[in-house]
Formats: C-alpha cells, structure tokens, sequence
C-alpha cells in the first residue's frame, strides 16, 4: 500500500523483523546498583512465600497468604476479608501515586531498574553471556552455520530460560498456598492441577517475555512508557546526552588533537549503543525505547576516563538543567533536581492515603454485624394479633479464634426474637452465640413485637463480645407493621 | 512533506501532519504480523469445526456438531448429576425423618424454594404470604395441620381433589343460600363469631348468635370455635382470617360458605419434589413439630 505522498520514494515496509540486539557487558556505578536491586527484588519474589508467622491454631502461618479458596489475604500481622478489599485498593492508590512521586523525582527509576519485565530480562541476559559469550561473540555465533556447537549451545540458554521460568512460576503458586506443603506435593504429584497449570503457563510467559521479546514490551506491549510521555517535564530526570559537549562527534582521539577543527568530546565510538538493552541510540535524545536503566552512562563515564575527558557526557540530567548547562552554567547537582513542588505534592498524597489505611487498620473492629431485613413478607400477623418480622443477620469473627458473643434487640417495646434453627421456645431479647473462628456465621432470626405500634419502628441488633476483649457493633434497623388499612 | 532535520528519527513519514505532528510510518513487528496469520488460521478452522457462517434459514453445523442447544443439554445433564446424590435421598426419604439441622434439610429447603418459585406463587404469593382465600404460609396458623407431616400430605393430595381418594376435604354448608339460616339468625352467628374472636363487645345479637353457633357450627368448628384440622376447619378465635374477618366478609362466608382448592402435586411433581416444598413450607417461620 504505497502512500502517493510518501517522501523521496522511500518506503518502509508494512512488517519489520525484529533488529538484533546483543547488549555488551558494563560494569559502572549503575550497573552495580541495578545488581543490588535485582538481588533485592528477586530475593524479596522468591523468599517472601517461605517466611512464617505464627497466628495460632485457626489461621495459616505463612506471613504472605493470598487464600482465594477461603476468600482471605494474609500480610503479616494484617488479615484481609473480601469486604475489606478497599485496602488493596488503597494500595493500588499508593502504587499509583508512588509511580508519580517517583517518575517526578527520578524519572522512569521504575522501567529501569524495578519493573519486574527489566529485572527479568537482565537476569535472561546474564544467562545468555554466561552461555554464549559477550557481545562479539553473541553475535558470531549468530551468524554462524547451525552445528553441534551452536545447537549444544542454544540448547542450554533456553534451557536455562526455560528452567528460570519454572521457578518464577514455581515461586508464583507459593503465594497463593501453604508454601512446604505445596512444594512436597508439586514434587510427589499430588498437587491440584492448576498448580501445575499455573507454572506452565508463567513459565512460558517468563520464557516468551523475558527470553525472546524483552525490549519488544516495553516499546509495543506496556502502556507505561506511553503514560510517562505526558508524565515528564522540563524538570524530570532522564538519561540526557550532552549534545552540546559531544557535538560534533570526532572519530578519533587524534584528530581531536590535532587541533585543526572544533570536536565534541563524543568519539563515536558506539559504546553507549552497544551496551543498550533495547537497542537504541541515546544520543538521538529522549524517546520512548528509553527505559533509563543508565548503562550507557556507565559505558560513556569509561570512555570519557579512558581519554581523558570528564565523567557525565551521557548522564542524568533535567532539560532544564541541560539548557543552563548548554549555555555555560557548571551542571547542576542531581540532588537538587528532587525537590521541587510537584515531587512534594505526590509525597503528600502518597503519604495521606498510607496514614489513613493505617489508621483504618488499627481502629477497625474484628466483629461485625450485618443485617437484612426480610422483604417480603415485610409482616407476618399471628394468630395472637402479634406481628413477626424476620431478618438474615450476619455475623462476622475476623479473628482466628472462637469468641462468645451476645446478640441482643435495643428499642422495640415487647419484643422478642429467636432463631429459626432453635425454635421460638428459646425467645428473648438477648442470644448467646459461639462464633467459631474467623468466620461468617447466617442467623435467620425472627422477631415478634405486638401488633400495635409505629408501621416502621426503628431498633437497633447489637453483637457484644463477651471475651475478654471488648469488641461490639451495632446495626440500626426496623420492625415493619401493616400501613392503616392493611 | 519532508523529514525535518531537527527530527532525529529516521523513520519515515506517511505524510500526514496535523498541527506540526507527524504520523510515522513505524513498521509493525513481524511478529505481529504471525500472530495475525495465525488468528487467520483459527478463525477458518474454527469455521469449519464450529456452527459458522449463517444460509438463509439455517447455519453451517461444523465438523464437531457442537450446538448450543446440545450444549446445554449437557450442562444441565451435569447440573442433574451433581444433584442427584440430594435428590435420590429426598425421594425415599420421609421428610420428617431427615434431620432438621442437616445439609440435607438445607438442601431440601433451598429446592423447595425453587419449586415454590415455579409452581405456588401463582396463589400463594412470591412470599408465600397469600391473599385473601390463599393462606399465608409464613403465619402460625394451620388450616390442615402445620409439622412436615401434615404439611407434606397437604401437598401431595391437594386440597378438595376429586380423583384423590387422600385429598384435603371438608364442606362447609352454605347456610344462607341453602336455606338452613335466615339472614337475621346469620346476622346472629356473625355477632357472635365476632365476639369470640374478641373484634367486638358481647350484645344480645351474639347471645343469641351462641346458640346458633352450638347447634350448627361446633360439630366442626368446635364448641369454642376454635376449629378442627381434622376437618380443615379454621380457628374462629383467631386474628387470621382467611376470608376477612369484618362483618360483610363473615355474613357472606356464613350465607354461601367457602371451599377452596390446591391440586394434588403428587399427580404432577416428583416425590423428591414434594418434600423440598414441604421442608421450604415448614422453613418460614410457622412450622410446627
């Protein structure tokens, strides 16, 4: 589909194979830190299932629980109950908030050295150095004919791929289940089926993800970068050449010597483009394939020291900062450029929706009670002239333990209730009631008040613990009557 | 529209630009394009393997035979199949032996609360409270008798079936229009059926209504009008009044009497049926042991 206004007869093609990229090996002060945050991230993925805490005989003592099949989430000293669920919420707010506090402070930080697709895809890189050798070689064995060698070798990478895959998705199901039990029985067969569905299916997306399309999501897949485009200002960090120092690139130390032409302090010697995990040039400025992991700073800072040129022609920079710097002023400490209004506010927020969940956290009550008033038959008259209504009353013990509690009617003079499965013969105003351990107990009580009376009589169900630990809650309801007439 | 050269890509334009932005021609991976091959692919194979392309007056069937219809079938054939352990046990089972604290018991309530949905909301209400001549199911009062037992003959007979030689019947003499009691003396009974269900104060009306009563209404009703289930026959001295309690509705029960029907569900629903609707009857709130 040739457009009639395509420039110079160039055309593109509709489909393009997929460049290959064959990142070299740096090591710089970057580099080191993404070492130790990779350590940090994967031990925290891997280890977290496997830590205990002790929560008595009624709960699981895994410190980091997603139970789906009894509907609770457990997070250390923290339990979640599905009607709870505004909690995650608030969390997602925090990881919502937290990725602007930090895109406004250090740029894309999270797409360079945290985003699980860039830790991954680091980790499968290292494997395929090990296996294959550094760049040069990579690529040698790239084109090289298929042989034993080359099959032996490929064999292993994916090998290996597949193999990290496994374990991510091994380490994936550990949340979700008693982490010992479950690795006995995933060894002995007698896992449920999912689980091993569920590994297969993440080690295939770790292996196809991190493996084989690597930068390929960051630049089609994730909507992130994309965010970020309108995320960034004139004042956000990004990995920034120099254009002004290195312009015009010279091809050579000697030439720059010679002294016969004004030469940048770029040499062109590729190394930042090499190093780079998603294949980009970065001194075409800013765009969207920058993940800002700033390898390519690590390989300029060793160019530059090699011949004798300052530190920081690629480097973190503001484009504030860089037009100042373009126009003479020294550059500006990185430092400065993380506290300004915006980075505050986000903090602010972050910070309010962190005190508030705590605050929630700590005044909650683990005892609760709802209740349903029946609809139809809003009345039902006895035989005495007396009315009956009756309500669905749920009572909720979010601790892991039993408790005693009394569930008693306040207001509606003469009334009575009982509970559907005991019979009317144990009728009162006040029930005693074990709530078994961190459960939802349904009590269909009947309440029956004399027939005279307001149509729509407020009174109130209140739930006491009668434990040693005071614990109660309160639902206002009503006791219907027929309307005049009725 | 030519590249401008403070644009450091390389990628070609396609010539578009709104307000100085250019759309580029970014080539799409090639990737990309195999997994559109392959949606391609499955789209014609689904053709041929599944229901497809619509004719005029049907559709193509496939090469699996896959039809919604048949689908069903068999969802619902599975659905009966994890049913059929409770519904085995419902059907042999008396209803009164099955423990009232049992997921049996449960399960048979929550069965008869479907049924009830299909089968008795057309008189009895949506909340099996009735109307007037419908009983309220939900009340202490019982025409024919209110423990699983009785509840449940109720439902497998009917109420005044003819063909069922079990069925629920009594007749209650339509004293006004069969001649038995002039107007005056059914003005009477009706002051004194008043009396004893405490609507109205004593008066000579009811005191002549009392002997009335004694000698044409206690034989089934009882001496103190406090009815009889082994007739059907209502509790006079209640606050429940199936036909209304006030003196228009009593003068006309009294004059042309009152018999209504149920069918016998056991001529149309299956014994397990029958004891999830009496176990769901004897569930809201007025059941008797």
């Amino acid at each position: 589909m040739a457009h009639p206004e395509r420039p110079g007869g160039r055309r593109a093609g509709l489909y393009a194979r997929r460049p290959d990229i064959f990142p070299r090996k740096i090591d710089g002060r970057f580099r080191r830190l993404k070492w130790a945050i990779m350590v940090i991230t994967l031990a925290i993925y891997y280890v977290t299932p496997w830590l205990r805490w002790n929560r008595g005989p009624y709960a699981p003592d895994q410190a980091v629980l997603v139970d789906l099949a009894h509907r609770r989430f457990y997070f250390f000293s923290i339990e979640i109950w599905p009607h709870e669920f505004y909690y995650v919420a608030g969390l997602l707010v925090m990881a919502g908030v937290g990725l602007f506090l930090v895109t406004s402070t250090v740029g894309r930080a999270w797409c360079g050295y945290a985003c699980p697709q860039t830790v991954w895809t680091d980790l499968f890189l290292h494997i395929e150095r090990f296996v294959d050798g550094d760049r040069n070689a990579q690529i040698r064995l790239r084109k090289a004919p298929f042989g034993p060698g080359k099959i032996a070798r490929r064999a292993v990478k994916h090998g290996a791929w597949l193999l990290v895959g496994m374990i991510t998705g091994g380490a994936w199901i550990f949340y979700f289940a008693d982490a010992p039990a479950l690795a006995r029985s995933l060894f002995d067969g007698t896992s449920p089926r999912i689980a091993y569905a569920t590994i297969g299916v993440l080690t295939f997306t770790t292996y196809v993800l991190g493996g084989l399309m690597r930068e390929q999501v960051c630049i089609y897949m994730c909507p992130w970068p994309r965010i970020q485009g309108a995320m960034l200002d004139e004042r956000s960090l990004t990995v920034t050449y120099k254009d002004w120092r290195g312009e015009p690139r010279s091809h050579g130390v000697k030439r720059a010597e010679a002294g016969t032409e004004k030469v940048g302090d770029c040499i062109d010697c590729m190394a930042c483009v090499q190093v780079c995990p998603t294949g980009i040039d970065i001194r075409n400025g800013p765009q969207l394939a920058c993940i800002t992991c700033a390898l390519c700073i690590d390989a300029c800072d060793q160019i530059m020291a090699k011949i004798g040129r300052p530190r920081g022609l690629i480097d973190y920079a503001t484009l504030e900062d860089c037009k100042q710097e373009a126009a003479g002023a020294p550059p500006v400490p990185i430092r400065r450029t993380l506290l300004r209004g915006r980075t505050f506010l986000y903090f602010g927020l972050w910070g309010a929706v962190g005190l508030a969940m705590t605050f929630a956290l700590g005044a909650r009550t683990r005892l609760d009670l709802q209740v349903a008033h029946d609809r139809n038959p809003l009345w039902v008259r006895l035989s005495d002239g007396s009315l009956r209504n009756a309500y669905t009353v749920k009572l909720r013990n979010m601790e892991a333990r039993p408790r005693d509690v009394s569930l008693s009617i306040e207001g509606l003079p003469g009334g009575v209730m009982w509970d559907s499965m005991s019979g009317e013969a144990g009728a009162g105003r006040t029930l005693r009631l074990t709530i078994a351990p961190d459960q939802v107990e349904q009590h269909r009580l009947y309440v029956r008040a004399p027939g005279e009376g307001g149509a729509k009589e407020p009174f109130v169900f209140v739930v006491r613990a009668l434990d040693d630990e005071p614990a109660s809650d309160r639902e206002e309801t009503r006791f219907d009557r027929p309307e005049a007439g009725q | 529209m030519i590249d401008r050269p403070e644009d450091a890509t390389t990628t070609p334009s396609t010539g578009h630009e709104w307000d100085g932005i250019r759309e580029l021609d970014t080539p799409l991976p090639r990737w990309w394009l195999w997994v559109f091959y392959a949606t391609i692919v499955f789209a014609a194979g689904y053709c041929v393997v599944y229901p497809a392309i619509p004719l005029l007056n049907s559709a193509t069937r496939g090469t699996s035979g896959w039809t919604s219809r048949g689908q069903l079938a068999t969802d619902m054939a599975a659905a009966e199949a994890t049913r059929a352990k409770v519904t085995a046990a419902l059907a042999t089972t008396p209803i009164e032996q099955v423990d009232p604290k049992s997921p049996l018991m449960a399960a048979a309530i929550e069965g008869g609360r479907a049924a009830f949905r299909v089968h008795c909301v057309q008189c009895h209400g949506s909340g099996a409270a009735g109307s007037v001549g419908y009983p309220n199911l939900n009340d202490d009062d019982w025409l024919w008798g209110g423990n699983l037992a009785t509840i449940h003959r109720t439902i497998l007979h009917g109420v005044r079936q003819p063909g069922d030689a079990e069925t629920r019947a009594s007749l209650m003499p339509a004293f006004g229009r069969d001649g038995i009691l002039n107007p005056a003396q059914i003005s009477d009974v009706v002051s004194y059926i008043r009396l004893i269900s405490q609507q109205d104060g004593p008066s000579a009306a009811a005191s002549r209504g009392q002997v009335l009563f004694a000698e044409n209404c206690s034989a089934c009703h009882g001496a103190e009008g406090k009815g009889s289930r082994e007739f059907g026959a209502p509790n006079l001295t209640d606050k429940i009044w199936l036909y209304g309690g006030d003196r228009d509705a009593l003068t006309a029960t009294v004059t042309t009497a009152r018999a209504g029907v149920m069918p016998a569900w056991g001529q149309r629903l299956d014994a397990a049926t029958i004891n999830m609707l009496a176990a769901y009857v004897h569930s809201l709130g007025g059941g008797e042991q």
